[in-house]
């Protein structure tokens, strides 16, 4: 048994990437559940609209944060603020009661709200009893949820499944279906075949890219035909947004197979990117719950914007111009990932020494060169 | 630069002029020149080490040098097959000849043919739809030269081909080099078997990066110096360290012209003797500089 432990210890310090992934691995989840995993909601950005929207705002107490107020405004205005992800929550005022319009997109944050509105209901009502009279009931608000009426779990997770879903493939697929062709030993023979690295690199992509969006749409098909999940924005602008994170993701796959050695290694760093984007993204927890020293993290994952997107155009009919910003990022991760990924890549089909020079094809020799090279028939030199 | 070698017409052969490559501190190959004739097979030989390898990845283009000249064609007429057959596991024998064949440009009816004639040749003609992870070792390095040889190259390089092969099986494999060299690609081999080595027109003994002989078998037997002599025990003394076992009894060189340390007779060598000499010389003289310069 002695010898096993002996061996197995020898084999893991070799293994530097694992030992990293178990001391680091820890830290991460400890970091991750301990500043982002909570379902806790601090503070709703708030608008006010109407007539009476700065006596509305004034009666907000916690967790509603007055972000913008605007008395000359109506009810369609605070419907695109809330659509356009810009607040979570918007009070009408005019003739009558007030109306309390609430994101439903945003389930915890919705479910906050509609909580401290009935709490504050109840303390009023029992301080307006208190006072006999008064405008107590005339204060009762008229809530109404927009996106998510009903305020069901699977409306919001689906359209962030699909880009889990994405990543998977994109991702953990890829990296796999690369790192591959080190380990059979056929790399090298792509290296010498008439093949542009470029041709080798979209070779190997498009087809992960093919199946990752018929994944793509069995997801969301499933969502909408099984799980009644709406779907109420513009396919085109969701589609844009799936292609762009679909290219960060394959990306991301390729960089990781060029600098692992095998598909173990390609697994364990593959989780490494996949589990912060699952955790942080904002598909489970709300963004706003993570911590602030966390939250900076989230807006480096591709998949946060994506949920955005998703989100946005699934529920909410978010058009392309609200959403300029998660596609700016989207495609500005991609560019960043792509051009490291395709320079790994042409390092990785060059294996041991720089192209070029000496090595190029056709070389012609010189006369002397040719001349000792012929004679290179004589007697070896054993001396 | 573009003037061809005296009585060579340009692009006649293929091969190496001065070429070194280091990786690290480790000096792979040491200036070495190496030339292969189309219509010719040229082997590689050397000890686990030797540079061989490093070699042929030159000739491949699957490796730049530190420094010298490859002379290679186009990457389109050029056949490599690395060492471990270089096809891929999880395609069956027909799906790896169409990749081959796709990424050489080869028309569908062309391959086709070619790919059913050096099947049949090889007797691989009857697993066609096997996984070529599912091949025996020998089968899969029959796959691995046909691959390479399926788009006609003009240089064809072939990385160990027949190591760890049965006897029938290194047979089929020596009609397809055969082969690839009559339709007249350059036909360069690594072996690690010298008897294998004397069926090539040229050989090439790299020791330790560079060369150790070269030229035909026959050159580089006739290129020995002193005699070879066949004992039953090992010779004592000075003789000892010039002695190695051999087919169940000692052989010992002598330097010098005349027959002496044995008591057997002079055995005419061949180039398995040669080459074991040469290295013997090489390592001979090594030992005695660093004795001197101590």
């Amino acid at each position: 048994m002695w010898a096993m432990i002996v061996k197995e210890f020898r084999q893991l310090r070799r293994d530097r990437r694992t030992l990293a992934m178990m001391i680091v691995m820890p830290v991460v989840l400890l970091i991750v559940f301990g500043y982002a995993a909570s379902f806790d909601v601090t503070t709703i950005p708030t608008v006010a609209a109407g007539p009476q929207a700065s006596q509305a705002a004034h009666l907000l107490g916690t967790p509603f944060e007055v972000v913008d107020v605007q008395p000359s405004q109506n009810r369609a205005w605070a419907e695109e603020q809330l659509r356009d992800g810009h607040a979570a929550v918007a009070v009408v005022t005019g003739n009558g009661p007030p109306e309390v319009l609430i994101d439903g997109s945003q389930l915890f944050t919705a479910k906050a709200a509609i909580a401290s509105l009935s709490a504050a209901q109840a303390k009023a009502a029992a301080s307006g009893a208190a006072a006999s009279g008064g405008q107590g009931s005339a204060a009762a608000p008229k809530v109404t949820v927009l996106y998510n009426p009903g305020l069901n779990t699977s409306d919001i997770m689906i359209p962030g499944l699909a880009g889990v879903v994405l990543v998977f493939v994109g991702t953990i697929i890829t990296s796999l279906g690369v790192v591959r062709e080190r380990q059979s030993g056929t790399l090298e023979q792509l290296a010498v075949m008439p093949l542009k690295p470029r041709d080798v690199f979209l070779g190997k992509i498009v087809p992960y890219f093919a199946v990752a969006t018929l994944d793509l749409a069995i997801v969301v098909g499933v969502g909408v035909t099984l799980f009644g999940v709406p779907f109420r924005g513009s396919l085109a602008v969701f589609a844009l947004g799936a292609l762009l994170f679909l290219f960060v993701t394959l990306g991301i796959g390729i960089l990781i197979s060029s600098v692992s050695e095998n598909q173990g290694q390609a697994i364990q760093l593959s989780f490494m990117v996949t589990l912060p984007q699952v955790l942080l993204s904002g598909l489970i927890f709300p963004l706003s719950s993570i911590a602030a020293g966390v939250r900076w993290i989230s807006y480096l994952l591709p998949l946060t914007y994506f949920n955005e997107i998703s989100r946005g155009v699934m529920l909410r009919a978010e058009p392309l111009t609200s959403l300029w910003q998660p596609f700016l990022f989207l495609a500005l991760l991609g560019a960043v990932v792509f051009t490291l990924a395709s320079l790994r890549f042409r390092a990785y089909l060059a294996p041991a020494a720089p192209r070029g020079g000496a090595g190029s094809p056709h070389s012609a020799p010189s006369p002397a060169s040719a001349a000792s090279a012929a004679g290179a028939a004589a007697p070896g030199s054993a001396g | 630069m573009t003037a061809p070698g005296a009585g060579h017409g340009a692009g006649d052969w293929w091969g190496t002029e001065d070429v070194s490559v280091r990786f690290g501190a480790t000096l792979a190959l040491d200036h070495v020149w190496f030339r292969a004739e189309p219509g010719q097979v040229s082997a590689v030989v050397g000890g686990d080490g030797a540079g061989r390898t490093t070699l042929l990845r030159c000739l491949a283009g699957a490796l730049a040098p530190t420094s010298g000249r490859v002379r290679r064609p186009a990457r389109l007429a050029t056949g490599y097959m690395s060492a471990g057959s270089g096809t891929y596991p999880d395609l069956s024998v027909a799906e790896n000849l169409a990749f081959r064949a796709t990424a050489y440009r080869i028309p569908p009816e062309t391959a086709r043919q070619r790919g059913a004639e050096l099947l049949a040749r090889a007797g691989l003609d009857k697993v066609t739809g096997r996984l070529a992870g599912h091949l025996s070792g020998g089968m899969r390095q029959k796959l691995g030269v046909i691959t390479a040889m399926l788009h006609r190259p003009d240089l064809l390089v072939l990385d160990e081909p027949t190591t760890g092969v049965d006897p029938v099986s290194r047979a089929d494999l020596w009609l397809l080099i055969a082969r690839a060299a009559a339709d007249g690609a350059a036909v360069v081999l690594a072996t690690s078997y010298l008897d294998e080595a004397e069926r090539a027109q040229h050989v090439l003994v790299l020791d330790a990066g560079s060369e150790l002989a070269s030229g035909t078998a026959d050159q580089i037997v006739a290129a020995m110096r002193g005699t070879l002599t066949v004992t039953g025990t090992r010779p004592a003394g000075e003789a000892g360290r010039r002695a190695w076992r051999r087919e169940g009894r000692w052989r010992v060189w002598d330097p010098g012209p005349a027959p002496g340390a044995g008591d057997g007779g002079a055995v005419r060598p061949d180039l398995q003797d040669a080459v074991t000499v040469a290295a013997l010389a090489r390592e001979l003289a090594r030992a005695d500089a660093e004795r001197e310069s101590r």
